[in-house]
């Protein structure tokens, strides 16, 4: 019997500005049902790596498969996007509704139009981050982390079997934060694959199960248990390691 | 109003709802100047294509002309992606030197054809309607009016089949590359759009109401929407009322069709802007002076509510002494007694001292908890 092939392979990831790396050399496996945190410094290119996971960046060298295939339009499709919210104009002249669905597009075919199924799942979606109540709300009138239960929930109906999210819960507030932890819970019960970049390293061993720590190159990655250890840590983020106000692993166990 | 001044009349309309489709999703994307350097740089692409095909108005030639309007924002584009010159300064870098080119290739080598400096700025609506449409024989009417209905149903029908694609791409070009539209072919499609419609209006309005027609009706009625469908058919709307309001100016003071026409543009804007229900500047004014005395009377409240331990008669709480304790003018602590005298939340102590009701005392510990 075949192994299951990891959710995401990346293979000698390079990525540069001009002569500038961002990444060094990334080798990274994150298996199918995993929610895996990327932590690291700003700078760290965190979000470079993802970006080059979606194929919106040139890397210099290296590879991405995802489900086992080399990353390209095919397989994009199977990833769910969480992008940072200032990505967008949120001026735009549309409702939440709206929004969640265009994360439908394309399901079953270009030409097929909108239908019940969809808005079901949209509403189902939107009941899922709590946003229910605000469904046909302007988008402008949004707090952050409304938009961002939006974006979850919009990466939700896409049916995605991986999901990349770029700081997910930015802007979000804690009750809010839980309830959308246990949106991610679900996917992974659901047997999908969850990574984010997550910024509070306080929280991140309750929220997720696996870890990579990145400072341009990949210092560690693996189960939370082992990869998030002090030593790693310090080594991520040099010296002046920052909010470790209750040191993880080494405290834990 | 003759056939005739019926026909001007209908051609305005039509050029202003043919050019509020590519306009209404140029302003969305923060495109609106790229209108501006397409609706002058087409005028080379008219000159070169008249210079290759001597067939004015042949809609090979509009595409033909319309090319240089994609090659305007390729320029743009690639003078921006070397980060050494932002997009506003790329955009008046390239089209004065393309469209001047045009303008000079017209004084030397076309000198006999139709196209004249003055018609580049304005157009010329009332000439516009003598070139007539005959098919073996027959009249059908003033050919721009045909072309622009083409025009028009063109932009229509590319809006209505691909408004998913337009409004994702828009909206969210990363999410629209994951799900598999193009974010580039979207952009690029659009200025084909805005550049055909350009060429195609040019004899008839010129390129300053081209970018008034493309701009001004999809700001104006962004004003007044904040649903995509309304926005679009506003658009195309208030271009037709616009036209109309113009057009009859221009025929009542025998002046200008296409300046009546930008200048009703102009005025209709201000108009909105000012009035608008729930975007317009007086309905802010109106809603930021109401928060300004709703935010008062809570102040007041919660002033007493903190000084209540010093008595009944006080400093603090004398009705005259609010504008140097608060900060108010005499005028306003007039006022904002008065009214949360008449909402039950204070009560006067002896004329000249406030008071808080047993209500007033709830909405300070609320307010202050909350």
């Amino acid at each position: 019997m075949q192994a299951m092939p990891p959710a995401l392979e990346v293979n000698d990831l390079t990525v540069a500005y001009r002569d500038k790396p961002v990444l060094w050399d990334i080798d990274l496996q994150v298996p199918t049902g995993v929610l895996m945190a990327v932590v690291g410094p700003n700078g760290a290119g965190k979000t470079t790596l993802i970006k080059s996971v979606m194929g919106l960046m040139q890397p210099a060298a290296g590879s991405v498969q995802v489900f086992g295939e080399p990353a390209g339009r095919q397989q994009v499709r199977r990833i769910g996007y969480v992008p940072q919210r200032t990505s967008v104009d949120w001026d735009f002249p549309t409702s939440v509704r709206d929004v969640v669905a265009m994360g439908r597009y394309n399901r079953g075919g270009r030409w097929r139009r909108a239908d019940r199924r969809d808005a079901e799942r949209v509403a189902r979606a939107l009941a899922t981050v709590d946003m229910e109540d605000l469904a046909d709300r302007q988008i402008s009138e949004l707090s952050g982390g409304q938009q961002q239960r939006v974006f979850l929930a919009r990466a939700l109906v896409q049916d995605a079997d991986l999901y990349l999210m770029d700081e997910p819960f930015q802007g979000v507030d804690a009750v809010t934060e839980e309830s959308m932890v246990a949106v991610l819970r679900r996917l992974q019960e659901q047997g999908r694959t969850v990574l984010a970049v997550h910024h509070d390293l306080r929280t991140a061993p309750a929220y997720f199960d696996w870890v990579a720590l990145l400072n341009v190159r990949l210092i560690a990655s693996g189960p939370m248990a082992t990869a998030f250890s002090e030593c790693n840590l310090r080594e991520t983020f040099g010296g002046s390691a920052p909010e470790w106000a209750n040191p993880p692993v080494t405290a834990a166990g | 109003m003759s056939s005739l001044e019926f026909e001007i009349l209908a051609t305005a309309m039509m050029v202003s709802a043919a050019c509020a489709m590519p306009g209404a999703y140029l302003v969305l994307r923060q495109m609106s100047m790229v209108a501006d350097a397409i609706s002058h740089t087409v005028l080379l692409g008219i000159v070169l294509a008249f210079l290759i095909v001597p067939l004015y108005g042949h809609p090979l030639m509009v595409f033909g002309a319309s090319v240089m309007g994609v090659v305007t924002v390729l320029g743009i584009d690639l003078l921006k992606r070397t980060g050494l010159v932002r997009e506003d300064a790329a955009i008046g870098i390239t089209f004065p030197a393309l469209f001047s080119l045009g303008v000079l290739l017209i004084s030397l080598l076309a000198r006999d054809a139709h196209l004249d400096e003055h018609m580049v700025f304005q157009g010329d609506l009332v000439y516009s309607v003598f070139q007539r449409l005959e098919l073996g024989g027959r009249g059908f009417g003033p050919m721009t009016l045909w072309k622009m209905a083409g025009i028009f149903l063109l932009n229509g029908a590319l809006a209505l089949r691909f408004h998913r694609e337009l409004k994702i791409a828009t909206f969210d070009p990363v999410l629209a590359a994951t799900l598999g539209i193009s974010p580039a072919l979207v952009h690029f499609g659009l200025v084909l759009m805005t550049s055909v419609t350009a060429v195609g209006a040019f004899d008839s309005v010129g390129s300053i109401l081209v970018i008034g027609f493309m701009v001004v009706p999809p700001v104006t009625a962004r004003l007044l929407t904040d649903s995509l469908a309304r926005y679009l058919g506003l658009s195309i709307l208030l271009g037709c009322v616009s036209s109309l309001g113009g057009f009859w100016i221009a025929w009542t003071v025998n002046g200008s069709v296409g300046g009546s026409i930008s200048l009703v543009m102009g005025a209709m804007f201000v108009v909105v802007l000012l009035a608008s229900p729930r975007r317009g500047l007086v309905a802010d004014w109106r809603r930021r002076r109401r928060q300004r005395v709703e935010f008062a009377v809570r102040m007041l409240v919660i002033h007493l509510f903190q000084h209540r331990a010093l008595g009944q008669r006080t400093e603090e709480n004398h009705a005259g002494h609010l504008e140097a304790h608060l900060g108010w003018s005499a005028e306003f602590s007039r006022r904002i007694t008065e009214l949360a005298e008449a909402r039950g939340l204070i009560r006067r102590v002896d004329t000249h001292w406030l008071g808080l009701t047993s209500i007033g005392q709830r909405q300070a510990e609320q307010s202050l908890a909350g």
